[in-house]
């Protein structure tokens, strides 16, 4: 079986980021980037499955050099090959998708696996767009998979207010959510491992973007907090202001 | 709390290569998930917490440096101190258990031991299926280990041995103990299982200091082991050195980590930290002191880099590493005692974790070769004059 897991570089949830600038982009000085977490648990997912029933696990980038840092840590976990789809202009999800989706008909694997969105951008588009652009079925939002023999396999989703399971033909498309698995650490073998497999590059051709970044901005700064007063006697004064004010009752 | 995002001023990250940084990165991630959340319960309750030990060796953290034929990452010596230093950051008595897992333990079975000593407890200690443990203190010889009373006398397939021996780190939990005895004497190395008659480990209490590792007494009364249970190729007291020099290595890394997380913790501490309306951190007497932390854990950092790429090379001397140990316990320790006074009362309480890395320092001067210990031995190294007695 052929399991490829889609990863991208972003910056760390903890990072404090700065608008660049050109006000349209980051800026990318001192920010520590990482693999983006929902890809961690696509990576995982496929490690498993290769456990369960063998294959090999391809883990696949688009992006400039920085993503081979999260290709190795892929490969470290465990994945037996990784592919960077070198490309260092900024890249709008239809672009990556187009690029991706070129490159994966080529490579025909049997389980595509994304994370359910990148925490960069926060499109959670690149994962459906592929499948569409395969014509493979898909489940997004997933936090389930098992494998109903060789060809079929019946994924359980997030819904609103509870959980569907949905049966797919093989090959498909995934997007992991938070609760599919519990990605692990890299070993200190795997780490050292990983020094001796390759990272094989490949030029891309995306088409241009379909959508363009104007302008970004952060949030407004939170304003100061409002004592409406103290005791029993503020409570009126409280609940008129959630009601008429906040309007939130 | 915010996660844990390094200190370098430096920008030494940029002399690790990618992997290096990984390793850094994995186990950093490792502790802040696992250990802090349970690290102050334990130190509390004077507990080593036992379930990170099949946790420590699925991620390959015990003898990490030693080949792969015995289940091992064969990492460099850098990796290795960075691993040391992300779990001392943690807290100095896992730090002191992967120490002596690997260095006081792997390490001269490693180097001393026979083929079959090898493969037979070099696999078992890098999985964490058993723990080990190194005696070389004796009540009356700290300082002085040549001067041991421990004896091993051989007798008819085997040796017998008599004599105790004190502050055994894993001592009560240790599965294999490395001991060192002297044989018609001589200074030589055995293996003694748990459960071989006339051999007990009872467990130290009453520490003020490293209370999250056990620290035990080993006691021999007549103690028969088995002939192949020599480590035949070790011989005088430069081979327990030897292992000393290993773990003296990682404590040189780390102490690293603590002060880090005693400069993190001060750090953001003193800019929220509101006094005559200012942040602490506004006052120059504050800031002075937090410029220290960071000066040293910068040279700290430059010192130990420099180390493991000689070590890697051959080319460490072991005065170097008695530089590096001596230098970085020292300043952590500063930097430890600088950062509670930073917290004023709070440093106190073990909601933070200054107070506690304070006193497992106090240990982490001492054992390994004290710090006098070391200044004399660079002293010696560079006058020709041994000062020790
Ligand atoms: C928590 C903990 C864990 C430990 N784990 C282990 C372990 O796993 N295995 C093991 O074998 N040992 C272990 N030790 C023991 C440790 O290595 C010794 O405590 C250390 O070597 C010092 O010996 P001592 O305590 O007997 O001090 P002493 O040797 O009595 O020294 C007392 C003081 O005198 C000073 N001093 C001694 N001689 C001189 C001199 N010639 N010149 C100047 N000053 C001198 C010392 O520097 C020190 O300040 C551990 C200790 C602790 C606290």
């Amino acid at each position: 079986m052929r399991l490829v897991a889609c990863v991208n570089h972003v910056p760390d949830t903890e990072t404090k980021v700065k608008i660049g600038a050109d006000g349209k982009s980051i800026d990318r000085a001192g920010v520590n980037f990482v693999i983006n977490p929902y890809d961690e648990f696509a990576v995982e997912e496929c490690l498993r499955l290769k456990e369960k029933s063998g294959g090999e696990v391809i883990a696949v980038s688009l992006g400039g050099d920085p993503h081979k840092e999260t290709l190795r840590k892929a490969l470290a976990m465990g994945a037996d090959k990784a592919v960077l789809l070198k490309d260092d202009s900024p890249r709008d999800s239809f672009s990556v998708a187009r690029a991706l989706a070129d490159y994966l008909k080529e490579l025909s694997p049997d389980i595509i696996f994304f994370g359910k969105q990148s925490i960069d951008s926060d499109d959670a588009a690149v994962g459906g767009m592929v499948a569409e652009m395969l014509g493979l079925p898909s489940a997004s939002v997933v936090v389930g998979l098992e494998l109903a023999g060789e060809k079929n396999a019946v994924a359980e989703r997030e819904v609103e207010g509870g959980h569907e399971k949905v049966a797919v033909s093989l090959p498909a498309v995934f997007t992991a959510q938070k609760g599919l698995n519990e990605p692990r650490y890299p070993s200190l073998k795997g780490i050292m491992g990983a020094k001796g497999k390759p990272i094989e590059e490949k030029q891309p051709t995306p088409p241009q973007n379909k959508t363009e970044v104007r302008s970004m901005q952060k949030p407004h700064a939170k304003g100061a907090g409002k004592i409406v007063g103290t005791g029993a006697g503020a409570v009126s004064e409280l609940v008129r202001m959630l009601h008429e004010e906040a309007k939130v009752i | 709390m915010p996660k844990f995002q390094g200190v370098d001023y430096y920008n030494s990250d940029d002399l690790l290569s990618e992997d290096e940084i990984l390793v850094r990165n994995t186990i950093r991630e490792f502790v802040d998930e696992n250990v802090i959340p349970i690290i102050e319960k334990h130190y509390r309750e004077g507990t080593f917490p036992m379930d990170l030990i099949p946790k420590m060796a699925e991620l390959g953290l015990f003898g990490s440096t030693l080949p792969e034929k015995y289940g091992c990452a064969g990492m460099n010596n850098v990796a290795y101190g960075l691993v040391m230093q992300e779990l001392e950051r943690g807290d100095s008595g896992l730090r002191s258990f992967a120490s002596v897992q690997s260095g006081l333990v792997m390490y001269p079975i490693f180097a001393f031991g026979s083929e079959e000593q090898k493969d037979n407890w070099l696999p078992q200690l890098a999985s964490g299926k058993a723990v080990g443990c190194f005696g070389l203190t004796e009540p009356d010889f700290g300082s002085n280990p040549g001067g041991m009373i421990t004896r091993a006398e051989k007798v008819k397939d085997g040796y017998v041995l008599n004599g105790a021996k004190m502050w055994i780190t894993n001592g009560t939990i240790a599965d294999i103990a490395v001991v060192w005895a002297k044989l018609n004497g001589e200074i030589k190395g055995f293996l003694v299982e748990k459960g071989t008659k006339g051999y007990t480990a009872p467990e130290m209490t009453g520490k003020h200091s490293l209370r999250s590792s056990v620290t035990s007494e080993l006691v021999f009364q007549d103690c028969r082991i088995p002939e192949q249970n020599i480590l035949q190729k070790s011989g005088g007291l430069k081979s327990p050195l030897m292992c000393l020099t290993q773990a003296r290595y990682g404590i040189a890394w780390g102490t690293i980590g603590s002060a880090m997380a005693c400069y993190d913790t001060a750090l953001r501490y003193a800019k929220s930290r509101i006094q005559f309306d200012k942040p602490i951190a506004a006052f120059q007497m504050t800031q002075e002191k937090l410029v220290y932390m960071l000066t040293e854990i910068t040279k700290a950092q430059l010192l130990c880099v420099r180390l493991g790429r000689l070590k890697d090379q051959n080319k460490a001397k072991f005065t170097q590493i008695s530089l590096a140990k001596r230098n970085n316990v020292h300043h952590a320790l500063e930097i430890a005692r600088m950062a509670r006074e930073i917290l004023g009362a709070n440093g106190i309480l073990d909601e933070y974790p200054v107070m506690r890395h304070s006193a497992n320092l106090e240990s982490v001067k001492t054992y390994e070769g004290t710090h006098e210990m070391h200044t004399l031995i660079i002293g010696e190294d560079i006058t020709g004059i041994p000062a020790f007695v």
